[in-house]
């Protein structure tokens, strides 16, 4: 017997192989009829059983106001709290004194989708959003700027809510 | 002479051509039966349900960079792949797979070559198959790859012998090496007399060592992913690699054809005579062939059914089950089945028909219980499990 074999406590008459191979090869033979678990994925992005959950936090998406700015004050809380460093601010200020961003680039590929830049948003601008297929042809792509976060169009994910833990 | 050269030409171009497409769609239908079994879809991307998949692994494989290793003995390492694919496709050349084609010109035996050592043959080409690997896993100059040449020719050696032993009592009970006439003996009106019910255990000892010859699950010692890396083909990329692949599934084809032939009447149709009997014409051959395919196809089924379904065994249970279980076996069994086959030709007179055959299903029988429900204890292949001791 060679060396770290776990010796079963099975007493030798109960053993069988050929019998046990014939019941395995039952048990995969059924396993050719049962339906398939395989998602198609391009062609099919959700199942019955299967979805993306609404609280995904995903590519980011800045909100716009009517007249299609940025809903972004320029507080600064974003930058200050997201624990990747991953959003760039610079605000700048029209003649009338409202605060809006000269630059704001977010680094998808720095940021860890926290969602605390949603969470602490004081005018609901900046989001994170239920949307997974990012794939570019250079990394630089991956730096997202102002109005580009404002194009996307994918939904915007749900915080969690602590009175409503399961979502409901 | 002019017809004998070109028929056989002809025939030699359509076996290969045969066989190649049936490994290329093989290779496909594994990856989709294994897929299913796991409850997935499997490859259905390239072509309608996928069925172009083998032409795209090809032409990748084709395109691939060719690696040649500094340490590799060169000329043996690109020498390997091809010494194992040749003679998985010569074996096929002696197996008859149809009834006789009649032309213009006089009748074509469908076979490629008809010997008269038939079966001698296929038992010292398909072993040679076994250098191709050993030769591989030498030349490689790799650990892993020597580790599985070595149990691969190992493996060969044990099982070569039950499965020459489980084909004595075939040619016991026809009587003729030639694979023709292996199949003339076994026709008849009623499929009782296919081998595989007079011989049922020579059929179970056969298709266990055809198994371990073909090196698939659950004998794939040799190439063993999770211990060996991938075993002798380690070092193998590319169509070199590719070449290794082909052997091991045109070898599977060749064993099936082989299984059908030997055991389960060839090209006969079971429940008819029609098809033996003369004259042949161009239908009667083409639903032997048909036939034929249908066997050899149902047999490449179990292959892969049994490769889905059991692990690989463990370096001493192979050999423990080759030395100490198959080969007493297959000597008792044959022992018996040559003082059944005496008795019942020699003392009380019986041709071989159908009630011979018949008879020596009973026996069969009998003995088939005994192994499986008394050897079948723990007997043939243990796992861990604490011995008793007397």
């Amino acid at each position: 017997m060679p060396i770290g074999v776990k010796i079963m406590k099975r007493p030798q008459a109960e053993t069988s192989y050929l019998r046990a191979t014939l019941k395995g090869m039952w048990l995969t033979f059924r396993h050719l009829f049962r339906p398939k678990v395989t998602m198609q994925y391009p062609e099919q992005r959700s199942t019955p059983d299967w979805s993306i959950s609404q609280r995904w936090r995903g590519t980011h998406r800045m909100l716009t106001d009517e007249q299609g700015r940025a809903k972004c004050v320029a507080c600064g809380l974003c930058p200050q709290i997201c624990p990747a460093n991953c959003i760039k601010l610079v605000p700048g200020e029209d003649e009338e004194g409202h605060r809006y961003p000269l630059i704001y680039e977010i680094d998808e590929f720095r940021c860890v989708f926290c969602g605390y830049c949603q969470e602490v948003c004081p005018e609901e601008a900046i989001h994170v959003g239920v949307h997974y297929e990012n794939s570019e042809y250079s990394r630089d792509r991956f730096v997202y700027d102002l109005e580009r976060l404002c194009a996307q169009t994918h939904p915007v994910s749900t915080l969690w809510d602590p009175s409503d833990p399961k979502g409901e | 002479m002019t017809f004998f050269l070109i028929t056989s030409a002809i025939k030699i171009v359509i076996v290969f051509t045969a066989t190649m497409v049936g490994v290329a769609f093989l290779t496909y239908v594994e990856r989709r039966v294994c897929a299913w079994m796991q409850d997935r879809l499997g490859p259905n991307r390239v072509g309608p349900q996928g069925l172009l998949q083998p032409a795209a692994d090809g032409l990748k494989n084709l395109l691939k960079e060719e690696t040649l290793p500094a340490q590799a003995d060169k000329l043996l390492f690109i020498l390997a792949p091809m010494i194992s694919f040749i003679p998985a496709l010569m074996t096929f050349a002696v197996i008859p797979f149809g009834a006789p084609l009649p032309t213009k010109w006089g009748d074509v035996p469908l076979v490629v070559a008809d010997l008269p050592v038939g079966f001698l043959y296929i038992l010292a080409i398909s072993s040679l198959g076994v250098y191709g690997i050993t030769l591989a896993g030498w030349s490689s100059n790799n650990k892993y790859a020597l580790l599985g040449g070595l149990r691969a020719s190992a493996q060969m050696i044990s099982y070569e012998i039950a499965l020459g032993m489980s084909t004595v009592a075939v040619l016991l009970l026809s009587g003729n090496v030639r694979l023709s006439d292996v199949i003339a003996r076994q026709a008849s009106a009623w499929p009782v007399t296919w081998n595989v019910f007079p011989l049922g255990l020579a059929f179970l000892i056969f298709l266990i060592s055809a198994f371990a010859e073909t090196n698939r699950l659950p004998f794939d010692l040799a190439e063993a992913e999770g211990e060996l890396v991938a075993g002798y083909h380690t070092e193998y990329s590319a169509m070199k690699f590719s070449m290794f692949y082909i052997a091991e599934y045109a070898s599977m084809v060749t064993q099936s054809a082989l299984v059908t032939t030997l055991f389960f009447g060839g090209w006969d149709i079971p429940f008819t005579t029609w098809d033996n009997t003369p004259p042949f014409t161009v239908w009667k051959t083409l639903a032997t062939v048909v036939a034929f395919t249908l066997k050899v196809a149902c047999f490449l089924f179990l292959y892969i059914w049994v490769r889905w379904t059991l692990p690989r065994f463990r370096y001493d249970q192979l050999m423990a089950l080759g030395w100490k279980v198959m080969l007493p076996f297959a000597l008792i069994y044959l022992t018996l089945i040559a003082s059944a086959i005496w008795f019942l030709h020699a003392q009380l007179g019986w041709e071989y028909d159908a009630r011979f055959a018949a008879t020596l299903f009973g026996l069969n029988l009998i003995l088939g219980v005994f192994v499986f429900f008394v050897l079948d204890r723990g007997r043939i292949v243990s796992g861990s499990v604490v011995r008793e001791r007397a």
